[in-house]
């Protein structure tokens, strides 16, 4: 088991509890996706695991050790893409694995091919259009060593047709190598389409209260988003997401 | 097309011509006397004269300026760092650094000289005192003023300070350090020439003092004019190094230029 969260609380002001009792895991190479509503708490969650806030109580653990409060050991991709307007963008794509000790320009430049930004290995972020940006951003993350990716809504910013395409070109690149994916976000369609597992999040306080399998086959396709089944996930996504949405 | 842009980039070029016509035309007109207020021309012709006599001047007061103005910035830039990395000395030393550019130079600079005598080093503080000012607190807000979500990746990512200073704190100032540095560079020229005042073997400001006890208005202006040029000449290599090393912004800025 790569992740592990359990039962962790946490509270900004010790009063009122944002997460209360957290409970899940990712699985060695599996696509997990937190879906809840927005302000419910997910980037805070990212916070704990990142190692920049540390939990009132319960246990976050990586390969079995504890890392509550630790930093460093997740490959993590923000909202905005947050790439350094100085850097061009091999040497953006780098970033994250050149922080932690190491840079593989080889590699670099092949995933850059692979995302359709060769001819843009020298161009600076401001040159890029947004998708092009959260390509960099996620490229970025791929490169970064540590074993486990942390995705918080990276397409959130991004208008449809352009999500579309990019949760197409996520899949396609994540498909080739496996890593373990923690994935937020408040889209049932992303959810459904991108995940191995759902654990559905509710509101103020957050906490697990719905874990759905996606038993669709890999590698997935688009056509797989007109089946029956595919609505009838979503409508029971949806009516797990409902009470919280309207209290 | 053309004629509006050799308007807009000769504009201060076109000024300068008119008011040299007008002060020409002033003193043939109103026949001033040569002491008081000497013509553009008879400076010019005075300049081109001692021009030889100048060079020496020029070359010990550019080197004077250079040499005060790396030092003040390096030190502005230094202190600039240790102010960032440490909150805490920061709201001790800030008020003082403000307080250090309240000193009346024209007072410190004889204390200097009693202090120190009359070699390089009481001219070296007079300049590095105008000039690391402008530099610490360019930089200082270019570290403060780090976006915050390039923060958050960075902390998330487990880079520790060091890697938060020199990745991404310091390369987001650049431009800002630019900013600083083109003020002091200004400020060196007229900080060399108030600190030769002190007392020195050759530069701008003893040839000023000499033409001035003399009554060479004509002379003086000379100097006026050969101190303006070097201020402008330092700002325009400043100006192209900040060209050469923030290139990323420049094109940032004629994107913003274009959407509008
Ligand atoms: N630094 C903070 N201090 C206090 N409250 C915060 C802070 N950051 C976030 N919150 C609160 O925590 C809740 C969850 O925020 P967040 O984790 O950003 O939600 P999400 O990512 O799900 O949209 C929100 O109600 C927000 O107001
Ligand atoms: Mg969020």
């Amino acid at each position: 088991m790569k992740l592990e969260i359990k039962d962790v609380s946490y509270s900004f002001d010790g009063k009122q509890n944002i997460l209360e009792n957290i409970h899940f895991h990712v699985g060695d190479g599996e696509f997990v996706t937190i879906l809840g509503p927005s302000g419910s708490g997910k980037s805070t969650l990212f916070h704990l695991i990142g190692g920049i806030l540390k939990p009132n109580q319960g246990i976050i653990s990586l390969d079995s050790k504890k890392i509550n409060g630790l930093k460093g050991h997740i490959s993590y991709m923000p909202q905005q893409p947050s790439l350094l307007p100085w850097r061009t963008v091999l040497e953006n794509v780098l970033l994250g694995s050149e922080l932690a000790g190491i840079r593989d320009k080889e590699m670099a430049k092949a995933l850059l091919v692979k995302a359709g930004l060769e001819e843009y290995e020298k161009a600076y972020p401001h040159e890029l259009s947004g998708g092009m940006k959260q390509r960099a951003a996620f490229i970025r993350s791929i490169l970064s060593p540590q074993e486990l990716m942390c995705l918080d809504e990276p397409f959130s910013a991004l208008d449809e047709l352009t999500r579309l395409q990019m949760q197409k070109w996520l899949m396609s690149v994540w498909e080739e190598n496996r890593r373990s994916v923690l994935f937020v976000t408040h889209s049932i369609d992303e959810a459904v389409f991108l995940s191995d597992r759902i654990y559905v999040l509710s509101a103020k306080p957050a906490t697990v209260i719905k874990e759905v399998v996606v038993p669709f086959p890999r590698p997935r396709r688009e056509e797989q988003l007109l089946s029956d089944e595919f609505f009838n996930l979503k409508r029971e996504l949806y009516a797990a997401l409902k009470p919280t949405v309207t209290t | 097309m053309i004629g509006r842009i050799i308007w807009k980039k000769g504009a201060p070029f076109f000024l300068l011509l008119l008011l040299l016509i007008v002060w020409e035309s002033v003193t043939v007109l109103l026949k001033v006397e040569e002491w008081l207020l000497p013509a553009p021309s008879a400076i010019l012709t005075e300049g081109i004269e001692s021009f030889h006599n100048l060079s020496g001047h020029l070359i010990s007061t550019t080197e004077l300026a250079l040499t005060g103005f790396f030092i003040g910035s390096c030190i502005g830039l230094l202190i600039a760092a240790i102010l960032h990395l440490f909150p805490s000395v920061k709201e001790a030393v800030y008020p003082l650094l403000i307080l250090s550019q309240n000193i009346p130079i024209i007072v410190l600079a004889p204390l200097l000289v009693i202090w120190f005598g009359f070699g390089m080093l009481p001219k070296l503080i007079v300049i590095s005192l105008v000039c690391f000012f402008p530099v610490a607190v360019a930089s200082l807000d270019g570290f403060r003023q780090t976006p915050y979500e390039l923060k958050h990746y960075f902390k998330m990512m487990g880079a520790g300070r060091n890697q938060l200073f020199w990745k991404l704190e310091l390369p987001h100032s650049i431009p800002f350090i630019f900013s600083g540095l083109k003020i002091s560079a200004t400020y060196s020229v007229m900080g060399a020439v108030i600190s030769e005042w002190l007392g020195a073997k050759s530069g701008i400001g003893v040839y000023m003092t000499l033409a001035s006890s003399a009554f060479r208005t004509d002379r003086v202006f000379v100097s006026i004019f050969l101190i303006m040029g070097m201020s402008l000449l330092f700002f325009g290599i400043i100006n192209l190094l900040e060209k050469y090393f923030v290139s990323w912004k420049r094109k940032e800025g004629e994107k913003d230029e274009a959407g509008n």
